[in-house]
């Protein structure tokens, strides 16, 4: 209680009661010594003289990096095109395969909460903590680089957010309208498309558009793993140190993605 | 029992359900050419199937170094990455709320004048137009290699994502709130302490936690270009095709992130 | 005509909803099922079509026994018994047509209702049904951009759809005002007359329930306490369905109801997603 009485019996208010003052700061103490425990650990191997030597590196890179190369950019078309459809492509493979792993995963239409929920979670859950990029070294790795393999880095990587996503507005549908289906003797299939496709079909849009967005984005950087892409240019470029044809690239790599973003903000916002 | 009683008073009226996309034309030519994109983009990915075929034997042993994940030869490689990829993680979060805070609070176009609103907006559009992994290549480059570069890598980018949540949260709060305390005679600072700080902290709290979260599953991307962490043990041993050794960190990438969405969660509901 | 024979449903949580329930409804005769919240109404409603599963007893339709039926016999004998739900239940983002339209799923292949090409007796019917309830020109809209009293007018049609032998209403009126309630409640017995169709009503205002249906049957914790003619639904009796003192606060509340036309808490909420469309 922050009200209490003073020794004269008048009442004194607090914000806080002692107590709960005592533990916000002993929370904050130990934040602040855990963040300079980590801060030590993390640069005991830091070589200083690298870091005051910044401010010139910065300065010297920059300089290298104005006036862009424009002229590189007739090289970039062909790449743009892959990195594109690595992210459409990619985004539409996850789509086939996340739509059942939704169903299976949301609690009101899995078949089993016991046995196939926990595996399709789990499905769910290792697509997700894997970056893109790191689905892209591992599949350049097995099955070589290229297109191909971005596109199926792409495609793990958006199982776990679409059916993540799509399996929660499953669980959110309004159920007496499947019930009323149900009630006209309607067969599974026939409930499913009329009680609950209905329902879920604008959150799917949604997700599967902001997924294409973000999939744009996450394909123009696979290149710096060999999986195809207006990054494999990247690469290039900062390999030889051409600094002028990196911000090239870092210029086309910005109005793509923000194309994309206008883009699925636009249809996003029409199928709401 | 039938319809005797209901005459009907337009037999053999057809009915179609109307299409989503009304305008015919239209919608032909959406389908044609989502149809011709289709063909073009997939006979534009060559894919070298015999490769492709060879890799398959990879991928089983991949799956195999998953299934029996070896933690025990790179043991020492592991600690190291982890312990630079967790410490990266939590000084970047904290130094980036710090420093998203102000920005988020300039960048609301209810409380900020033009100006702030201006720049603020800026740092952030600034901030968000890179993958973290871009960022990462450029702070490699000034600040050499190790995890002080991803440190600041990972900061940069919780800039432009937390602050722009906040600015957003802010300018959707209830504005009555703001009023009454405006009403009071209270001053700038005043309304953003009484009036704006309760309602946005839940939020912020929330988003901080996921941003934690986001910067860990990042700390195991960037070390791919030099930045420290897990990420750079995790390259050297898919480089040397050690797999088994790739899936012991992969299963505790994946573990760690269960872990702190479980517990974030659990957060953000005692919170609000 | 429909027999139900000492029915019975435990729940898995051990509350006995219906205990020992029997009743029989002739063709064409409309029962009002009264009784307060929690006395089994719906549990008994849902048990007839089986929703619900029953523990136990016998429900016959015509002379098929319900209660028996493997899951694809189920479903041809769903397809005889049409549902009226509280709070409507039709499909939000479906057009109204697509609704009406839902109540022949049992009658056509998956394909046919994949595709949305459902024989042309069937939109006639659909089409007649709509101009029979008064919505005709709505047949293209969705039905969330309907008002309450509309949609629950698709729902009668939805069920009509089906050619039922027997209508199960479950509190049609729970979310409409006392005007829109009437008028519900009318066209739903005129249309039982017209297709001789037996109709069990379960509602929660008795004066509306005397109004309008054949017979009334209250039900008090799982049983029936009362079954006989609206007429005979004296004080007496509706104190032993509802308890003394509910009882007298639920006149009090009709009577008021009656006076500011506008008692429903659940309208509001109604309106709103109305205007939001």
């Amino acid at each position: 209680m922050p009200i209490s009485k003073s020794e004269t019996g008048v009442p004194v208010w607090q914000h806080r009661t002692s107590k709960a003052n005592l533990i916000l700061w002993v929370g904050w103490l130990a934040l602040v010594a855990l963040f300079v425990f980590c801060w030590q650990v993390m640069t005991q191997d830091t070589i200083w003289y690298f870091v005051y030597d910044a401010p010139r590196q910065a300065a010297d890179i920059t300089s290298r990096m104005f006036p862009p190369k424009w002229g590189y950019i007739s090289e970039l078309w062909w790449p743009l095109w892959d990195t594109l459809n690595i992210a459409t492509l990619g985004t539409l493979l996850a789509i086939i395969l996340s739509v059942p792993v939704a169903f299976l995963a949301a609690r009101n239409t899995t078949p089993s909460t016991r046995f196939v929920r926990p595996v399709a979670l789990f499905v769910i859950v290792s697509s997700r903590s894997i970056n893109a990029l790191i689905w892209g070294l591992l599949l350049v790795a097995v099955i070589g680089p290229g297109v191909f393999a971005g596109i199926i880095a792409i495609a793990l990587r958006s199982i776990g957010f679409i059916s993540k996503l799509l399996y929660e507005a499953i669980e959110e549908i309004d159920t007496t309208q499947v019930e009323a289906i149900n009630a006209t003797g309607a067969s599974g299939l026939q409930t499913l498309d009329y009680g609950i496709v209905p329902q879920i079909l604008p959150a799917f849009a949604g997700i599967t558009v902001f997924r294409w967005d973000i999939n744009i984005r996450e394909s123009t950087v696979l290149g710096l793993v060999g999986a195809g892409g207006i990054g494999l240019k990247l690469q290039a470029s900062i390999n030889v140190l051409a600094w002028g044809q990196v911000t090239t690239i870092f210029l086309v790599i910005l109005g793509t993605v923000l194309v994309s973003e206008w883009v699925s903000a636009k249809v996003r916002h029409s199928l709401i | 029992m039938t319809s005797s009683s209901v005459a009907s008073p337009v037999a053999g009226r057809p009915w179609r359900k109307r299409p989503f996309i009304v305008n015919a034309r239209l919608r032909w030519s959406l389908y044609l050419g989502s149809l011709l994109y289709l063909v073009l983009a997939i006979s534009s990915v060559s894919v070298n199937w015999s490769r492709v075929w060879e890799g398959l034997d990879r991928g089983w042993r991949f799956v195999e170094g998953f299934l029996v994940p070896d933690f025990a030869s790179r043991w020492g490689d592991i600690v190291i990455g982890m312990q630079e990829s967790l410490t990266m993680t939590l000084t970047s979060t904290v130094v980036g709320i710090l420093i998203s805070v102000p920005i988020g609070i300039g960048a609301a176009r209810n409380i900020a004048p033009a100006p702030v609103y201006a720049v603020c907006r800026s740092i952030i559009a600034l901030s968000r137009s890179f993958q973290e992994i871009i960022v990462a290549i450029l702070f490699v480059a000034m600040f050499g290699f190790g995890p002080l570069a991803g440190f600041l890598t990972l900061s940069f980018a919780t800039i432009g994502f937390l602050s722009k949540l906040l600015a957003e949260d802010i300018e959707d709060i209830d504005e009555a709130q703001a009023e009454a305390v405006r009403a009071t005679g209270g001053g700038w600072w005043q309304i953003v302490n009484y009036a704006i700080q309760p309602q946005v902290m839940p939020r912020l709290i929330g988003l901080s936690l996921y941003r934690l979260d986001i910067n860990f599953r990042e700390s195991a991307v960037i070390g791919i270009v030099g930045a420290g962490g897990i990420g750079a043990t995790l390259n050297t041993a898919i480089d040397r095709y050690e797999y088994d050794t790739a899936g012991a960190i992969l299963i505790i990438i994946i573990l760690i992130v269960m872990v702190s969405e479980y517990s974030s969660g659990y957060v953000r509901k005692w919170v609000q | 005509m429909l027999r139900v024979e000492n029915l019975r449903k435990r729940y898995r949580t051990g509350d006995e909803a219906l205990k020992n329930v029997s009743f029989s409804v002739p063709a064409g005769e409309v029962v009002g099922l009264i009784g307060p919240s929690g006395a089994g109404k719906s549990t008994l409603i849902r048990c007839i079509n089986r929703l619900v599963e029953p523990t136990d007893g016998n429900v016959f339709l015509n002379d098929l026994n319900v209660t028996r039926l493997g899951r694809n016999d189920l479903k041809q004998a769903r397809r005889r018994i049409g549902m009226i739900f509280q709070e409507y239940a039709l499909v939000e983002r479906l057009s109204v047509m697509e609704n009406v339209l839902s109540g022949r799923l049992g009658y056509v292949s998956f394909w046919q209702s994949f595709t949305r090409r459902f024989p042309q007796a069937d939109i006639d019917k659909a089409f007649a049904l709509l101009d029979r309830v008064g919505l005709t020109d709505h047949a293209d809209k969705r039905a969330d951009a309907l008002s309450g009293g509309q949609r629950q007018r698709v729902g009668i049609a939805r069920a009509l759809e089906q050619d039922p032998e027997l209508l199960l209403v479950d509190e049609p009126t729970a979310s409409l005002d006392p005007k829109t309630s009437r008028q519900i409640m009318r066209l739903i017995c005129e249309i039982c007359a017209e297709r001789n169709l037996p109709a069990i009503i379960n509602i929660h205002d008795v004066v509306l329930a005397q109004s309008f249906v054949d017979r009334i049957i209250g039900l008090r914790a799982g049983e029936v306490v009362f079954d006989g003619a609206p007429d005979a639904l004296t004080e007496d009796v509706l104190s032993r369905i509802y308890g003394e003192e509910d009882w007298a606060v639920l006149r009090r509340q009709h009577d008021s109801d009656e006076s500011d036309d506008a008692a429903d808490p659940k309208k509001p909420v109604e309106e709103r997603l109305v205007e939001l469309v």
